[in-house]
Parts: structure tokens; C-alpha cells; sequence
């Protein structure tokens, strides 16, 4: 399954905590809505700076744990605590490299006529909103769990 | 009435612009041009809409489009939803009177507002593709307008 997602929306971390019951195979890929949420687009890169040393998903989860929290002192409070190289992982979040990563998703979901999140992908499907939890709610649980993105 | 179709000149029609100048047909001729018609300023599908449509100006650029978002909200109310979301696209306003060039392009509302619609016009000011959302709760995808781009 594909999800796209950002970091900011109560109901992409609603998704979110409902997917890991589940243990399926998901894509998560970013698409930060600046207006609605103005700290998605830093958030996105912070996972993306984390990937840069191996650990996307650990700050993946970290986002989503704590929406409330996602300045900057708070991007780096949580590096920290995962162990990252802080001062590499905010020239990495700050970089072209990441910011391309970023917009190379936001792109592909505007080709896959994504409008909001969260919106996600199953068999081909999309699904949108409020809707991809109930929808997601009834899939079988899957040998997982495998996450890409 | 329908939204205007593909083939048919744009109608006649007079918009103000945020400093007053109005934007008139003859600003359509000589290059390409979407008209984001959309039902009111800060509301939140609108918001997420032009937000959105924002972010990707660059590669509407790169095909040689400009957008514009058209509303029948008066151009401070226009001019305040485009600094609060941060965004660049020019926001155009059918205030006085009231809808008239929503209804020559076929999408006002019963409710008074525009129908959420977008309106490609070539360079010679003929309509070459539009679209209108099925309810103002519809947010038409932003591939929608490339997929008519590169129709050309």
C-alpha cells in the first residue's frame, strides 16, 4: 500500500497507529500541504535527513508520536534522542539533496492526482481522508512489517 | 449553464485585480492562462486547493501557464487569504457586480458563489479545457491541468 502523507495531519497519525496493527507492506511518501500545515515541508525533510543516516523510520515514528512538537528544537530534541549526528542532520534537512527527495514525492502524488492528505493507494485505488482509516481497517493483517519509501 | 467548453471564445468580462486595475479578455490574449474559479476565500478545501496549485507554479512556468484564482470575494478579502497562506498566485476578484463573470463562464452557483471550475484559455483567447468539480467539496486534482497542458 501506498500512503501519502505529512507529518502534520491528525489523521495521517490516526492512519498511521491504526497501519502498524496491521503489519502490512506501505510506501509512505510525503506530500506536505504548506498552507494547512507550515511545519509538514521541515518534518518531511527531517525524516529525509534522518534516511541520510539510516534512520527514516525511527524519526518517521517520532513525528507522528508527537505532532504537537515539530520546530526546529524539536526536530533536533528528537535526532538526539535517536542518536544521529545532529549537527550533519540539520546541514542534511537544510540541503537541496533532501529538499529534491521531497519534492520529487509531492510531484509523483500530484501525477497520481493526490490532492490531500491523507490519501492513500491500495490495489490501484485511492482512497482519501478520514475514509483510508476505515478503509485500511478492513484489510487483512500481512506478514510485515516491510516499509519503504 | 455549463461551464464554458473547449473550442468557444472566452466571454467579454471585466475582474478587479488587487490594486484595482481591472483584468479584462484582452489580458488572456498572447500567452496561456488558467482561471482557478473557486467558492470562497479561507475557506478549507479552497485553501488546501490554491495551496497546493502554489507550490507547483514553477512547473506550470516551465508550460507557459499562468494562474489566477477568481472568487466573489472582495479583493481585501482576496488579498488577505493570499498572505495568510503564503502563496503567489494572483487572486482576481467578481465582487461588483456581484458573480457576473462567474455566470459568462458558466460557473456561479445558485448559492451566489463560484462553482469550484478551471478554465484553460490559449494564447489566442479560446477556451481550450475546463473542468468543473462536481460539488465545491470536490478539490480537482492539479494533474488535471497538466494532463490538459500537455494535450497541446
Amino acid at each position: 500500500m501506498i500512503v501519502y502523507g505529512d507529518y502534520e495531519c491528525p489523521f495521517c497519525a490516526a492512519l498511521e497507529a491504526r497501519l502498524h496493527t496491521l503489519a502490512l507492506r506501505v510506501c509512505f511518501r510525503h506530500f506536505p500541504v504548506r498552507s494547512s500545515h507550515p511545519r509538514a515541508h521541515p518534518a518531511a525533510c527531517a525524516a529525509e535527513a534522518a534516511h541520510e543516516q539510516g534512520a527514516f523510520w525511527e524519526m518517521h515514528d517520532a513525528l507522528f508520536a508527537d505532532q504537537g512538537r515539530l520546530e526546529d528544537p524539536h526536530l533536533w530534541a528528537r535526532a538526539e534522542r535517536l542518536g544521529l549526528d545532529v549537527a550533519r542532520f540539520d546541514a542534511d534537512r537544510r540541503g537541496d539533496a533532501v529538499s529534491e527527495r521531497v519534492r520529487r514525492d509531492f510531484r509523483a502524488a500530484v501525477r497520481a492526482g493526490v490532492v490531500t492528505t491523507p490519501t492513500v493507494f491500495v490495489r490501484d485505488v485511492a482512497i482519501t481522508g478520514r475514509a483510508t482509516i476505515e478503509a485500511v481497517s478492513r484489510i487483512e493483517p500481512g506478514s510485515g512489517p516491510a516499509r519503504t519509501h | 449553464m455549463p461551464v464554458v467548453a473547449a473550442g468557444q471564445p472566452a466571454p467579454q468580462f471585466s475582474l478587479q485585480r488587487p490594486e484595482g486595475a481591472a483584468f479584462t479578455h484582452e489580458d488572456l490574449l498572447g500567452r496561456t492562462t488558467v482561471l482557478v474559479f473557486y467558492p470562497f476565500a479561507f475557506s478549507p478545501v479552497c485553501t488546501d486547493q490554491l495551496s497546493v496549485y502554489n507550490d507547483l507554479l514553477e512547473d506550470f512556468a516551465e508550460r507557459g501557464a499562468t494562474l489566477y484564482g477568481v472568487s466573489c470575494d472582495a479583493h481585501y478579502s482576496q488579498t488577505a487569504f493570499k498572505d495568510a497562506l503564503h502563496i503567489e498566485i494572483e487572486q482576481l476578484s467578481d465582487f461588483e457586480p456581484k458573480g457576473a463573470v462567474c455566470a459568462a463562464f458558466g460557473v456561479l452557483h445558485p448559492g451566489g458563489f463560484p462553482q469550484r471550475a478551471l478554465v484553460l484559455i490559449g494564447p489566442d483567447g479560446v477556451v481550450k479545457w475546463s473542468y468543473e468539480a462536481a460539488s465545491p467539496s470536490e478539490l480537482p486534482g492539479a494533474n488535471l491541468i497538466f494532463d490538459a497542458l500537455s494535450a497541446d
